[in-house]
Parts: structure tokens; C-alpha cells; sequence
């Protein structure tokens, strides 16, 4: 008796999370789409965004996502590769490195909020602007884009190592030719968890980036990401709910588009690398 | 890691590697430098209100009214400990038997949707699942227990964004248990649910812990949720139906107008909330490595 109870229970707590999740996003399909077409994709916001379209809403998002990727990628792929490749277990600096990055993990986005608030924004004269809202996520996704590539490259057997040495290759060419396309599926997963949180971000970027909903002309310009949109129209807009909906709805789809387009891509250069 | 030292190349006619490794071990000490930043921008934006002993207002002033000077925490740090562990005690057991499904009752086709299922959750933004408490949760809260905007709404809404954490964290320390423990539980005619109470939850408990604490973390550093489904009104929570406002909330809401010692005091609210973030994080990472 007792047996089928706990057996019970095991299902009904994984079809209460299925049920809320199916509830969750049937609300948005059902409320978002008579709110969304093409129109509304392209068109800019009108009547503090209740009509119209989200259109600049969506060039700030990527110029933000670029500006965090620009910033990030070189350096996280940079570090990670010193962390994996030139550092052992007991390496000082590289353990004082791993450990600042696990904190940096930890620390609550409101808190890098405002952290670029003070730094980017003010201190470095940036204002309110797309450049300090996209630097201030590349700071948050740095720790998680670092472990992962580290994780993929430590994965690689060593006898590619030792196979790239007795060529005569410098340890740089293999890791450009042999170490980072092996690693690649890795960095692909990196990058996708770094554009997931960057495009899913709102906390961090109210403060840095600002609210701004015009088109925006340069990167010194504020831009309002469609987090950010989706959660003025909801708080600070009576009537907004529908439009908000429907940008929810399609926040969803650019997070899972980007995690497809990344998977896509890994696979085509770990093919091109390796088999030609 | 397997250090092989190339000196020379007969293919190149300079030695890169020697330029290599200190170009990359200076963007590895840069990332670094973003910690020290962010603590350094913290504590000189909130210098203000912590220097000369005033951080002891931040616990000995009666609330928290910027207009009068007054910057008193615990109102705040009540609410976002009670949210937190209201949060927790809802996601725990559920997330456990999420990860106890997923490893040991789904059918093989059910588990790969299933797991799926719970990435996509995890993946949620945290301002669409406000969105969906505030424009859902709430008016059916309402209905029942007006106003609406609530610390139940705001638990509930958490509970949804921490269970995927608690079950993944929960499955992945249930699959490192060794599988001749079970067999052996088995073998001694122990019933399925006896096997995973008294054999694999308790070998795979540091594990299980490590998830609780991690999900604790992100309750707690959580802003969006608390900001769009808790009513945000200062005060201490007495019940379930109250509308109340969080640490992190207050810095979102109150960051648009504040100037001087206000300002001051929302950066030393953003370093204290950071300080509890990690000894949670730093407890999570502990419990794993006693396994």
C-alpha cells in the first residue's frame, strides 16, 4: 500500500511540474497570439507600447547580445584556454582565477545591476546606453562561458596533445587546429547558456541600458531590451498585458532559436575542422 | 593537464608560444579583476552609509524610510528569507520526486521529453514567469484572498523557477550513486520504495543537499518575480496573504530616483544580499565535496 502511495507520488510531483509548465506557456500562446504578427515584429511601439510593434525593442535586444558577445567571447575563450592549457592543479593564480570566477557566479544580477550602474554608466561616462548595458552581461556571463570551454578542453585526451607535439606543431597551433575544434560542441554549450541569460536578463540591465524605446542610432544610445519591454508594459502600463504576452511569447522563441542556430553552427565546424 | 613544453619549431621562425602564454594568462587575470571591481564599485558607491560604523543602521533602524534617514533591513531580509524557505519547502520534495522520476520510474521515451521538459523550464526567463503569476496567479489569488500581490504569489512563482535546479541537481547526484548499492538493496528483498528511502537518498544526500542549497542561492538573488508579484509594500511579513516587498525588489524599484545616502543604502542592501548569496553558494560547494 504504502509502495503504491510513494510510487504515486513520484508521478503526481512530475505531472504537477508538466501540468504548470503546459499551464504556463498554453496562457501566453493563448493570450499572446491575436496580439502578434508580422507587423508587430517590425513596426515601433505606439501608445507606450499597448499597439504597435516591438521593433526597435528587437535591435536593442541583438545590438545588446552582440555587445556582450563581442566583449565576452575573446576574453572567456582567452582565459579558459590558459585556465585548461597552461595551469596544473596546484597553479596559484590559476586557482585564485577559478575561485573569483566561482563568486562572480554567485553574485545576484540586480547586484551586477548595479555594478555597471556605478562603473559602466557613471564612472566610465557611458550613461545609459547599449554598450553599458551589453558590458555589464558580459561580465555575468564570463564565469559560466569560462567553466564550460575549460570543462570541454580538459575532456580532450591527451594523446592529440602528445600527438600535435611529436608533429612538430607549437602548443599555439594545436590549440588552434587540434584542442579548440575538439572542444568545440563545448563552447557552442557555452556560448548558448551566455546567450540564454544575456536574452532572458531584465534586473541587470534596467540600470545600465535604460528604458528608452525609440530606435536606437549608435551604440552610445540607450535601447530598451525585450525583457526590459515585458516587464514595463506589464508593471508601468495599465492595458499592457496582451502586448506583453505577445512579446513574451516571443522572447521564448528567440531563446529557443538561439540555443538551435548555436547547435547548428558547432556541428558545422567541428565537421569542417576535423574531416577536411 | 599534460604539459608538453615546445621550445623550438622547425615550422615557425618565431617562437609564438612564448607571446602565447602570457597574452592569455593576462585575459585570465582580467576576468579576475571583474570581481575585484565589483566589489570595490559596491563598497565605494556605498561608502556613504557604511563608513564610521554606519552599517549598524542597517540593522538598528526602525524600517526602512529613505525620506527620513532611516535604513533599516530587517523588514526586507525577513521577507526574502521567508520567500525563500516558503519556496524551498514547496520545491524541495517536489524537485526530489522529479529527479527520482527521471532516474528511476520514467519509462526511457518519457524521460528524454521529460528532461526536456525541465531544461525549458529552467531556461524561462524569470520576467515572463512574473508575468504569467501577475497576470494569472494573482486575480485568481485575489478572488480568494484580495488583494492578490502577495508573499504566497511570490512563493508559488519561485517554487516554479527553483524546482527545475532542485530536480537536475537532485537527478545528477542520484545517477552518481553506485549501482551495486541498489542491487545489493535488492538482492537483500528491500521494496522499491524502501531501496531509494533508506539506500540511494541517503548515499546520495550531500549531492541532494547541494541542489537545496544552490536553489536557496538563486531564491534569494532573485529580483524579477519578487518585483512584479509581491505587492512590494515595506513591512514584515505576518501572513500569506500580505503584500510585501524584498531586498532585491527594493533596489529595482528604488535605484530610478535615489541620490546620497539613499542611493548608498540600496548598494550596501545589493553587497549584503551578495554576502549571503555566496555563503550559500560556498555551503552548496562544500556539501559535494564531503561525497
Amino acid at each position: 500500500m504504502t509502495e503504491r502511495l510513494f510510487t504515486l507520488a513520484v508521478w503526481m510531483s512530475a505531472a504537477l511540474v508538466a501540468v504548470v509548465l503546459v499551464w504556463v506557456i498554453g496562457d501566453l500562446v493563448r493570450l499572446g497570439i491575436p496580439h502578434l504578427s508580422l507587423d508587430f515584429l517590425f513596426a515601433a511601439p505606439r501608445d507606450a507600447g499597448r499597439n504597435g510593434g516591438i521593433g526597435p525593442i528587437l535591435v536593442s535586444t541583438v545590438l545588446i547580445i552582440g555587445v556582450t558577445l563581442t566583449a565576452a567571447l575573446p576574453l572567456g575563450l582567452m582565459a579558459a584556454v590558459w585556465l585548461a592549457e597552461f595551469t596544473t592543479r596546484g597553479h596559484a593564480l590559476g586557482k585564485a582565477i577559478r575561485l573569483s570566477l566561482d563568486v562572480m557566479a554567485g553574485v545576484p544580477s540586480i547586484v551586477f545591476g548595479l555594478f555597471g550602474n556605478a562603473f559602466f554608466s557613471i564612472y566610465l561616462g557611458m550613461g545609459f546606453s547599449i554598450l553599458s548595458g551589453g558590458l555589464t552581461l558580459a561580465c555575468m556571463i564570463l564565469p559560466v562561458f569560462i567553466r564550460t570551454c575549460e570543462v570541454g578542453l580538459a575532456a580532450v585526451t591527451d594523446t592529440w596533445r602528445q600527438g600535435a607535439a611529436a608533429l612538430g606543431m607549437t602548443r599555439t597551433a594545436a590549440i588552434w587546429h587540434v584542442l579548440l575544434p575538439a572542444a568545440s560542441p563545448a563552447i557552442a554549450a557555452g556560448m548558448v547558456l551566455g546567450i540564454g541569460r544575456a536574452t532572458a536578463e531584465t534586473a541587470a540591465l534596467i540600470f545600465t541600458s535604460g528604458y528608452v524605446d525609440r530606435m536606437p542610432e549608435s551604440l552610445w544610445d540607450s535601447g530598451r531590451s525585450l525583457a526590459v519591454h515585458i516587464y514595463d508594459l506589464s508593471m508601468n502600463i495599465s492595458g499592457g498585458d496582451t502586448a506583453a504576452d505577445a512579446a513574451a511569447l516571443v522572447l521564448i522563441t528567440l531563446i529557443v532559436l538561439f540555443n538551435m542556430l548555436a547547435q547548428w553552427l558547432s556541428d558545422r565546424w567541428l565537421h569542417r575542422r576535423l574531416v577536411a | 593537464m599534460l604539459m608538453i613544453l615546445s621550445k623550438v619549431s622547425s615550422l615557425s621562425r618565431w617562437n609564438i608560444d612564448r607571446t602565447l602564454a602570457p597574452l592569455l594568462r593576462m585575459a585570465g587575470m582580467m576576468c579576475a579583476a571583474v570581481l575585484i571591481l565589483i566589489v570595490l564599485f559596491l563598497l565605494r558607491e556605498a561608502w556613504p552609509l557604511l563608513g564610521n560604523g554606519g552599517w549598524v543602521n542597517l540593522f538598528s533602524d526602525d524600517g526602512w524610510y529613505p525620506l527620513e534617514g532611516l535604513y533599516g533591513l530587517l523588514p526586507m531580509l525577513a521577507v526574502s528569507l521567508a520567500v525563500m524557505l516558503g519556496a524551498i519547502m514547496l520545491a524541495g520534495p517536489v524537485g526530489l520526486g522529479c529527479a527520482l522520476f527521471l532516474q528511476f520510474y520514467a519509462p526511457p521515451g518519457l524521460r528524454k521529453s521529460f528532461r526536456l521538459l525541465l531544461s525549458l523550464l529552467a531556461g524561462m526567463p524569470s520576467v515572463v514567469l512574473g508575468l504569467w503569476g501577475l497576470t494569472v496567479l494573482v486575480p485568481i489569488i485575489a478572488l480568494w484572498q484580495p488583494p492578490g500581490p502577495s508573499l504566497l504569489a511570490a512563493i508559488a512563482v519561485l517554487t516554479l523557477m527553483i524546482v527545475p535546479t532542485m530536480a537536475l541537481a537532485g537527478a545528477a547526484a542520484l545517477s552518481a550513486v553506485p549501482a551495486d548499492l541498489v542491487s545489493g538493496a535488492a538482492a537483500l528483498g528491500m521494496s522499491a520504495k524502501s531501496r531509494l528511502l533508506y539506500v540511494v537518498i541517503p548515499a546520495a544526500r550531500h549531492g541532494i543537499l547541494s541542489g537545496v542549497l544552490m536553489s536557496m542561492a538563486r531564491a534569494l538573488g532573485e529580483t524579477m518575480v519578487l518585483l512584479m508579484v509581491s505587492g512590494n509594500v515595506v513591512q514584515y511579513p505576518h501572513g500569506l496573504f500580505d503584500p510585501v516587498r524584498a531586498l532585491t525588489a527594493n533596489i529595482a524599484l528604488e535605484m530610478a530616483y535615489a541620490t546620497g545616502t539613499h542611493r548608498a543604502g540600496l548598494f550596501a542592501s545589493g553587497l549584503f544580499l551578495t554576502l549571503l548569496v555566496l555563503v550559500l553558494a560556498w555551503l552548496a560547494a562544500r556539501s559535494v565535496r564531503y561525497d
